[in-house]
């Protein structure tokens, strides 16, 4: 973990460096932001977190940002009765599947782009785009509704995470919520300038969110050495055993 | 007031590294608690009841079978210890099954990993429970209820065993302490079959194993339960150890929650059990895995609220 700390470390470093460049010289770049917390911390008390993010545009505009989270293949069971009992029968499976996904921006965000520049860049949780790999069912539509509203429900697919506020014409600040259930991994938050119906500028955030404490340890453990996981945890129910046995003997 | 004393005991949550959630201490201790009054009361495991139990209160169904075959293990050494001192146990016979049980237990794991895989585990794992609670259940309860009739009527009891053709097969072996002169096929069959079924299921086997040993194999019953739960602590020990390595889903700080539980509610259990008639112990235990049979049925059968289940696989 030590390295994707120091990770995280270099990249605001660099971050930093070019945002302390004079505006006006840094013409490539129209747009810097930054976020407080590079790392986020699970513990086994944590209720969800609020991300600063912040930055400067050379000139006004609009900012949108989408904040993704580690992407996994997904595969959607679909229940039906065989035999009298439910089973899972029929499954999807959609490739790159964000964990987490969410939307924050100045101003609404059809009243900044074109539906046509939204579906490029995949902004908003109904323009995104999963690639179908294996399907044995040929309405594979409805399981990806399914899965949407599931995300949706769960909090991990939202359209509102935080909203973006302008501090004069260029300075801009953003509260992203993060909601208790926050999937772990890698994250990439993706800022966007917005301007005349186009996207003029963009900058990535990366951000790590893992678990930390004994049970993250725990979990750890038992992932990466489960053999031995397994020998300690029957040596523990060998000896708890044997102590019972012992206690109510000698009473 | 009480609901007040409730709330304040149920709110010490710990949260569950391996099944990833946050749980009442107290119901933990309490399931455990309860189970293991019935299993000291009734004298099996218990496994059969706190299995479903878990995934009822929100376990995933894959931890609350690993998990629990681990808090097996640490029950069966209580249990067995008190047999061996009263000499309960037939060693020779224990090896036996327990040879079969391994080579059982070991295709039951593959079998999960691949069930799991195919989203089709917790399906398999619930029909399992039907099918083996259901036959026993009905096995359990007709026994009883002849039993119950012959002790009526005082008539005399019927013969150790019948001799049928599972007699003639090859590898006989003497069993001295269950006094049986019968193929190692046998007793190595019924542990296989056990041990399959047990690493499915995330129990001991002891309801099973305890029937089949007296109805199959025809051990006398005194010998049974010692030989049974010497069996179930290496079978369920080699699970939790594959079930740790393969499917990761031995959570020890459950299994040590519900250990403690259910240890001292064996005590209990088995301290009023000696006190009861057991041919009434016995209807008791046949109606709760009936009971248990088919509460589970029932949610196999119901029409699910969601009709689509969402699993990630592999790690981006």
């Amino acid at each position: 973990m030590a390295w994707r700390r120091l990770l995280s470390v270099v990249r605001a470093m660099l971050v930093l460096m070019i945002g302390l460049m004079p505006l006006p010289m840094a013409s490539a770049k129209s747009i810097v932001a930054d976020i407080d917390h590079h790392l986020v911390a699970i513990t086994t008390d944590f209720s969800g977190q609020d991300l600063l993010i912040f930055g400067a545009v050379d000139q006004p505009g609009d900012i949108v940002m989408a904040m993704w989270g580690p992407q996994t293949d997904v595969q959607v069971h679909h229940k039906a009765r065989v035999a009298g009992i439910w089973v899972n029968r029929d499954s999807v499976t959609f490739g790159a599947v964000p964990s987490f996904y969410g939307i924050a921006s100045s101003r609404p965000l059809i009243e900044l782009l074109a539906p046509d520049v939204l579906d490029k860049y995949q902004l908003g949780v109904g323009r995104l785009q999963f690639k179908t790999i294996a399907a044995d069912a040929p309405n594979v539509a409805d399981y990806r509704t399914a899965l949407f509203r599931q995300r949706q429900r769960a909090n991990l697919f939202a359209d509102k995470v935080g909203r973006v506020t302008f501090v004069g014409d260029t300075l801009f600040r953003a509260n992203l919520r993060l909601p208790a259930i926050v999937p772990t991994g890698k994250f990439l938050i993706e800022v966007y300038l917005a301007r005349d119906g186009k996207i003029v500028d963009a900058q990535t955030i990366p951000l790590v969110i893992s678990k930390v404490g004994f049970g993250a340890d725990i979990y750890r453990f038992a992932n990466n050495y489960g053999f031995a996981y397994g020998v300690i945890a029957l040596i523990v129910s060998l000896l708890s055993g044997w102590l019972a046995h012992l206690i109510f003997r000698r009473r | 007031m009480l609901g007040a004393i409730l709330d304040w005991l149920l709110s010490f949550q710990i949260y569950l590294p391996i099944a990833e959630t946050s749980i009442s201490v107290v119901l933990l201790l309490a399931l455990g608690g309860a189970v293991g009054f019935l299993s000291g009361l009734i004298g099996v495991g218990g496994g059969f009841l706190l299995t479903p139990l878990l995934i009822f209160i929100g376990i995933p169904p894959a931890v609350a079978v690993a998990t629990q075959s681990n808090q097996v293990v640490a029950s069966s050494v209580s249990g067995v210890l008190v047999h061996w001192g009263r000499g309960n146990v037939d060693f020779v016979m224990g090896a036996v099954l327990l040879a079969g049980g391994v080579i059982g237990s070991s295709i039951g794991i593959a079998l999960f990993s691949v069930l799991r895989h195919f989203g089709q585990i917790d399906v398999v794992i619930a029909v399992a429970y039907v099918v083996t609670l259901g036959s026993v259940g009905v096995l359990m309860l007709t026994e009883s209820i002849r039993a119950l009739r012959r002790v009526r009527r005082k008539a005399p009891p019927k013969k150790l065993h019948q001799h049928t053709w599972v007699h003639g097969l090859p590898f006989k072996l003497r069993f001295k302490k269950s006094r049986l002169f019968i193929s190692a096929i046998l007793p190595m069959g019924v542990g296989a079959g056990v041990g399959l079924l047990s690493a499915i299921m995330g129990v001991g086997g002891g309801f099973m194993l305890v029937p089949a040993m007296i109805y199959l194999l025809g051990m006398p019953t005194g010998i049974v339960i010692g030989t049974s739960l010497f069996q179930i602590i290496f079978v369920s020990g080699y699970v939790t150890v594959l079930q740790s390595w393969q499917n990761h889903a031995v959570d020890i700080l459950l299994a040590l929650l519900l250990t403690i539980g259910s240890v001292v509610g064996a005590q209990l259990g088995g301290r009023i059990g000696v006190k009861l008639p057991g041919e009434q112990l016995r209807l008791l235990m046949a109606a709760l895995i009936l009971g248990m049979a088919i509460l589970l049925l029932a949610e196999l059968v119901r029409q699910p609220d969601n009709l689509y289940t969402i699993m990630s696989i592999g790690r981006g």
